[in-house]
């Protein structure tokens, strides 16, 4: 057996059944390896693409960290984005690089790159493992630290010669025992009851839910919350989804490019009640005087989020699945009726006005139509631009999920999540919705859903321009538009094509709901275009 | 404010630049860093000086304890804890000035530990601010060369 054996061995004890990634000399034993096992190694067409892939995968799965390995140098650094994008969004992987000889390192060889060094500030944990014997323990720990605490990827750096090294036995540690790391999950009950006892006084009490919620697969626990106590809610861009986005007591997302009735809520609050979300400069304004005029009580398994942006009069550190079982076990009465009409109010008031448009898709009303006409459990992914903002503020979930990238906002993450996502549940159905800025970012992966048969489902907004960033121009550069012109677009149709997907082209709001019917009929990749209106703000 | 953080980490290669790229990414301020190993020799001993407002004081704890590297973090006031630093100083003399720089070495303590015709190396084990008046104490002479361990510090025995 060599190190490149252990490697997979290990893959396979923590259940891995799926990678994505690119290979190279650096990763060639652990390749070949791969390829004598039972592991699914997925071709991407570019490195960024095996970690997006590897995050739509495990947001998708739940069970197990992503998992991605590419070759040293220049394979490891197009893989940063990735990283640093599932940084961001707390999304667990194991990043797996080939690197050069152990004896060669720090020479500046062939393909050569620092890449533990490179990722530091963007990697939950990073290994460059010096000692074949030290890989069982190594891949224990990383698969552990990335999915446990905080979520967040975990590089593992292995020189060729340690994959290629000799080893006689395989010994997958039962546990980890690392002093260093031992994060919280349970609340404490002195915290808990203080909560109780804010939500006792209250009279507009509010919970504000992120990313986290649906990290610690609390959304259920969270509703049932909600429900119990008749509490609204609203959600950052990463929570959308906690609870169906139609539920009486969800009151869209919030941030400036939130809704503005979820925004007011936010303001007028008595008690706001942040769960796994980071209270950021884009959801909150001035996120430092939350406090002023409220009780803020801060949930969240990282206790370096509490107090971070925002200081919260009370903190609770820990997972929030298990702060929420606790929470519904005491019970306690109070009447949020009267807030829960205001704020009905506001949500009638405040309600966006439908836009007629006769010569160009209207993108809001086109998400509104696709997003209810998928099935219930599919996975809607948004890219970045425009189109998120639309889907954000449009998309309707209700047993499925949302899938984008808040934190980092990387552009062309939305296929290849996508593709990620469809592996890890065939059953479901996956849309991607990009601009014609993030498509171009991540087309090549088309091949990738070609020769790996994947029936993902891609929308392309097309208008010509970085739409997001035209917008951005429009208002603040007295609409001097500067290299935001994409006029060098492909045509789409001979594009897929090319690649063997079904392809139709919309022009204009007459033609949605028999192209969106068409477009969802049957389990196959399918690529839709919408001409939206080059000058359409969001 | 000024904080001293007596930072207890695994003795492995690359823990320093771990840390000390936290303050940096983070934008925190490093008033000065010494590392040492301790009597365990898996375990070194880092101790920082930093300052900041009462929230970057408590992010730098929360974020330092973050670090799967890091086993302990101790947080105190610099009046809560006892600190040295060690500083050696290599000064160019000359006969008029030469009475002068021993006059100023018994009064601060430090003692003369290489000597040459022309040249002497001070060295002097003090609080960093009695270090830093000695450096102000030699103005008149010329300095060669300074080099300072930074700020080791350890809570005082009845914060125990």
């Amino acid at each position: 057996m060599t190190g490149a054996d252990i490697m997979v061995k290990c893959l396979e004890k923590e259940g891995v059944k799926d990678i994505f990634g690119y290979p190279g000399v650096a990763i060639a034993p652990f390749y070949e390896s791969v390829r004598a096992s039972k592991i699914n190694a997925v071709l991407v067409r570019t490195e960024q693409s095996a970690a997006h892939a590897a995050s739509g995968y495990t947001r998708i799965n739940k069970e197990i960290p992503g998992v991605c390995a590419v070759t040293s140098g220049p394979g490891a650094t197009n893989l940063i984005t990735g990283i640093a994008t599932a940084f961001a969004d707390s999304i667990p992987l194991i990043c797996i690089t080939g690197q050069v000889k152990s004896e060669l390192m720090g020479g500046d060889v062939f393909q050569e790159a620092d890449i533990t060094g490179a990722c530091e500030s963007f990697v939950k944990y990073s290994y460059l493992i010096r000692d074949v014997d030290d890989i069982p323990r190594v891949f224990k720990e990383a698969f552990h630290v990335a999915n446990t605490g905080r979520k967040g990827p975990v590089l593992i750096d292995v020189p060729i010669d340690i994959q290629q090294a000799d080893v006689r036995r395989f010994n997958y540690p039962d546990e980890v025992n690392m002093r260093t790391y031992k994060p919280t999950v349970k609340g404490n009950m002195v915290q808990i009851n203080k909560v109780i006892s804010e939500l006792e006084k209250a009279k507009r009490p509010l919970i504000y839910a992120g990313g986290g919620v649906l990290l610690s697969d609390a959304g259920d626990k969270l509703e049932e919350f909600a429900a119990k106590h008749n509490i609204p809610v609203v959600s950052t861009m990463m929570g959308i989804g906690v609870i169906p986005t139609e539920h009486p007591l969800y009151f869209g997302m919030v941030g400036n490019n939130g809704k503005a009735y979820a925004n007011r809520a936010v303001a007028e609050c008595d008690v706001l009640i942040v769960v796994g979300a980071r209270v950021a400069d884009r959801a909150v304004n001035q996120p430092d005087l939350i406090t002023k005029d409220k009780v803020m009580i801060h949930i969240d398994v990282d206790p370096a989020e509490i107090g971070k942006n925002a200081g919260p009069s009370i903190p609770l550190v820990g997972d929030a699945s298990y702060i929420f079982d606790d929470l519904l076990v005491k019970d306690y009465e109070a009447d949020y009726g009267e807030w829960i009409e205001i704020l009905d109010g506001y949500r009638e008031r405040l309600r966006e006005k439908e836009k007629e448009s006769k010569d160009y898709v209207d993108a809001p009303a086109f998400i509104r139509a696709l997003s209810k006409s998928m099935k219930d459990d599919s996975v809607y992914v948004a890219d970045v631009g425009q189109n998120q903002m639309w889907s954000c503020a449009n998309v309707i979930i209700r047993d499925g999920r949302f899938l984008t990238t808040g934190g980092m906002g990387t552009m062309g993450y939305s296929i290849p999540a996508a593709m990620g996502a469809k592996l890890a549940d065939k059953s479901r159905q996956v849309v991607a919705v990009c601009g014609d800025g993030s498509f171009q970012m991540s087309m090549c992966e088309l091949a990738t859903i070609r020769q790996n048969k994947l029936p993902v489902k891609i929308i392309v907004f097309n208008n010509g321009y970085l739409g997001l960033v035209r917008q951005f121009q429009h208002f603040n550069y007295a609409g001097n538009y500067s290299v935001v012109d994409l006029s060098g677009n492909p045509d789409l149709e001979k594009l897929s094509s090319a690649y063997d997907i079904p392809f139709i082209r919309v022009h204009n709001n007459t033609e949605v709901d028999d192209a969106i019917k068409k477009f969802l009929k049957n389990d196959e990749a399918y690529l839709m275009e919408c001409i939206i209106d080059p000058m359409a703000v969001v | 404010m000024k904080r001293i953080y007596s930072v207890l980490v695994e003795n492995r290669s690359g823990v320093l630049s771990k840390v000390a790229g936290l303050f940096s990414r983070r934008c925190f301020n490093i008033d000065s860093l010494a590392v040492g190993e301790t009597n365990d020799p898996h375990v070194s001993c880092m101790t920082i000086v930093s300052s900041g407002d009462k929230r970057t004081i408590e992010q730098i704890e929360k974020q330092l304890n973050k670090k799967l590297d890091v086993i302990k973090v101790k947080t105190f006031e610099e009046n809560a804890s006892i600190s040295r630093e060690l500083m050696l100083i290599k000064v160019k003399y000359n006969k008029n000035n030469r009475r002068d720089v021993m006059e100023n070495c018994d009064i601060m303590g430090a003692s003369i530990v290489d000597m040459s015709k022309t040249h002497m190396i001070i060295q002097m084990c003090d609080t960093p601010e009695r270090t830093s008046l000695f450096i102000n104490m030699l103005n008149g002479v010329s300095i060669v060369e300074v080099a300072r361990t930074g700020c080791l510090a350890l809570q005082k025995c009845s914060e125990e």
